[in-house]
């Protein structure tokens, strides 16, 4: 059998082989990053999470396969995770909102301003994340000029902003607004104008062209720009333990108290573990409706 | 099917048409009437405001001053989606979301036609792309893009069809190939195109009417054949083809024939060909109208030919015919084209020659111009 191949062939063989190897060493760095921080952390998060309590000795646990862990923490904590959700869901169409007007200003208007606005949407993110949010604490505070004005319309249900969902929300927006700003900049910007100049001349009015070409042209940005929103804003603690109320905790902050305050581990791991797959659920049943995998 | 339908085109005019960018004139006082049903080709050197005539006519640019109406009716204020106008893009601008159907309903469907699947159908078929409906533009090849994006304009039935340099992303042989498909497909559909052209092979065997393009203003306007034969400016002699041209002084003039003065030689140019008004003349002459001879054979001259006498400095066989480069006595050197039809008998570089020619080919150009003025310019459009 080994006779008949002949001679190229064999050749050939052994050049794909060379070339797959380069393949991998490019992917070495990668893969041993990802082996030490996230698979083998993955693997003892999922261990932990089946652990059984030692009986007595409050923050001590047993190697164990107490599956209950998952229904126990999800009945004791399903409110916070809806709102982690719906939070979430609520800060990712708001910064759509503001940023698809903002990045498309940008794409196709700013000219010779392009590079400038660029840097200030990315500028913010200088200073740190912590520092930003606590800064909305004063900008939200009771006596603030925004507050003082929405009272003034008789718009608060509860007379202010500060240590309310709303606050939590505006803080999430503001904080994750330039993940949806640039990718959606970058699908806009890929555009051909030609395009829309094209639709113009086929009787497409200024809103049929922005429905019919741009739009679906922008949708993986769409795509990129909410999912880069909605995950971490899902998972995101800061902005609820500095702008919200205890009626306003998200699924983050229950983990951050199970963990280092409650030292529950098993719980805070079934609780990272639900989140987790709550996420890719919601995440491949939206690019599939999103159909992404259509588009160029 | 599409040649059946019921049609009324409307010639389209353009009026003092001005289009200003800063404090340069793309497009210049253009007035122009483009006749109903005809293949009418703008042709030019880049940056001569082809394009921008064309990008204005689709309402995608607005002129400065002028008007652009289409019969009666005035379309200058009227925005380009409200325009029975279409384009063929150079980039094809294909809708790259969509599929090659979906692509050639689109202008149907945002004008609320309701079935448009014959119609798609019969356009596809057309452009013998029925196969292809359901692909998308980046599986198909520039020669299949480029006639997709001819359906997805015609199929709107407009009144003028723009095409801006349609063919000039595909190769030499496809090029041709889509010449005639083109040519073809207008003859059955009946509209009015308007092709944008710098290469002027294309616009002389596709279109019916062209007009050479200088500046921002229209040096010529008439059929190929009295263009190429009889051009008006030294723009159009050295832009469309070649020539050679000789600034001289009138020196006689009867009923048939003006005499003039270059260079210490006299040379007759019938007065009808004539455009000069003045004294001061430019003789033209196209390369392949004069004939090489060795200098012993000088009494082969027919009586009454220009001739002129020069020194052979390159020499290039081109297959069909075979290009002499010649110098004479002033220094000036002319291009001369003669066809391979004798084997073995050609001029070598350094020779002596004769060149002659019938004064009936010769043309007369006001003088006053430089004569190499645009020839930068035609070498740059890949003349």
């Amino acid at each position: 059998m080994v006779a008949v191949v002949p001679a190229t062939a064999a050749k050939g063989t052994v050049v794909t082989q060379r070339k797959s190897r380069t393949g991998y060493f490019l992917l070495l760095p990668g893969m041993t990053w990802l082996a030490i921080f996230f698979a083998i952390p993955f693997v003892t998060l999922f261990m932990t999470s089946l652990q059984a309590p030692v009986a007595g000795k409050s923050g001590q646990y047993t190697p164990a396969f107490q599956l209950s862990n998952y229904p126990d923490a999800l009945a004791e904590y399903w409110p916070q995770f809806m709102r982690s959700f719906i939070y979430a869901g609520i800060a990712t169409a708001l910064a759509l909102l503001i940023a698809y007007p903002l990045a498309y200003f940008i794409a196709f208007k700013a000219g010779r301003w392009r590079a400038l606005m660029l840097v200030l949407v990315i500028a913010p993110s200088f200073a740190s994340f912590l520092l930003r949010t606590y800064a909305w604490k004063t900008i939200l505070a009771d006596e603030g000029f925004i507050t003082t004005f929405f009272n003034y319309l008789h718009l608060l249900p509860d007379d202010r902003i500060l240590n309310t969902g709303i606050a939590v929300i505006a803080g999430l927006t503001y904080n994750f607004l330039p993940f949806m700003i640039l990718p959606l900049y970058a699908a806009l910007e890929k555009i051909d104008p030609r395009l829309l100049e094209a639709s113009n001349d086929l009787y497409a009015s200024a809103f049929a062209t922005f429905r019919k070409i741009t739009w679906p042209l922008s949708l993986p940005g769409v795509v990129a720009g909410t999912l880069l929103t909605f995950i971490p804003a899902t998972g995101d603690y800061i902005n609820s333990e500095l702008l919200g109320s205890t009626q306003d905790r998200m699924i983050g902050n229950v983990i951050q108290t199970n963990f280092i305050e409650f030292r529950d581990y098993p719980t805070a791991s079934a609780l990272s573990f639900v989140l987790m797959a709550a996420i890719l659920v919601l995440v491949f049943t939206y690019i599939r409706r999103a159909g992404t995998e259509d588009l160029v | 099917m599409v040649q059946d339908r019921e049609r009324n085109v409307e010639d389209l005019h353009l009026a003092n048409l001005t289009k200003m960018f800063g404090d340069v004139a793309a497009v210049d006082d253009l007035t122009l009437t483009i006749p109903a049903g005809s293949f009418f080709a703008l042709l030019g050197a880049s940056g001569c405001g082809k394009t921008t005539t064309l990008r204005m006519v689709a309402g995608l640019e607005d002129p400065t001053s002028g008007r652009i109406s289409i019969g009666e009716k005035d379309i200058t204020s009227l925005r380009a989606f409200q325009r029975q106008v279409n384009t063929v893009f150079q980039s094809y601008a294909l809708f790259p979301h969509l599929d090659i159907f979906e692509n050639v309903a689109f202008g149907l469907r945002r004008r609320g036609v309701k079935k448009v699947e014959p119609a798609v159908n019969a356009m596809l078929e057309l452009v013998e792309l029925a196969p292809m409906a359901r692909r998308k533009p980046n599986q198909l090849s520039g020669g299949q893009q480029q006639r997709v994006a001819v359906a997805r304009a015609l199929i709107n039935e407009p009144d003028v069809l723009l095409l801006d340099e349609p063919l000039g992303a595909l190769d030499l042989k496809l090029r041709r190939q889509m010449q005639i498909e083109l040519k073809r497909i207008q003859t059955e559909v009946g509209t009015t195109f308007v092709h944008v052209t710098h290469d002027q092979e294309e616009a002389m065997t596709m279109a019916d009417t062209i007009a050479v393009m200088n500046a921002g203003r229209i040096e010529q306007l008439g059929d190929p054949a009295s263009i190429y034969e009889l051009p008006r400016t030294v723009f159009v002699a050295n832009f469309l083809g070649q020539s050679n041209l000789f600034a001289g002084t009138r020196v006689s003039t009867d009923a048939s024939m003006i005499e003039v003065l270059a260079n210490g030689i006299k040379f007759l140019v019938p007065t009808e060909r004539n455009c000069a008004t003045g004294d001061e003349v430019i003789v033209g002459i196209r390369p392949e109208k004069m004939t090489v001879l060795d200098l012993p054979d000088r009494e082969k001259i027919p009586s009454g030919n220009n001739t002129l006498e020069g020194t052979v400095v390159d020499v290039s066989y081109a297959g069909v015919s075979t290009q002499y480069l010649i110098t004479l006595s002033w220094g000036q050197n002319i291009t001369v084209f003669e066809q391979n039809v004798i084997v073995g008998d050609r001029s070598s570089v350094g020779e002596q020659v004769l060149v002659h020619w019938s004064p009936e080919h010769t043309f007369g150009l006001a003088g006053g111009e430089t004569l190499l003025a645009t020839t930068a310019q035609a070498i740059a459009a890949g003349v």
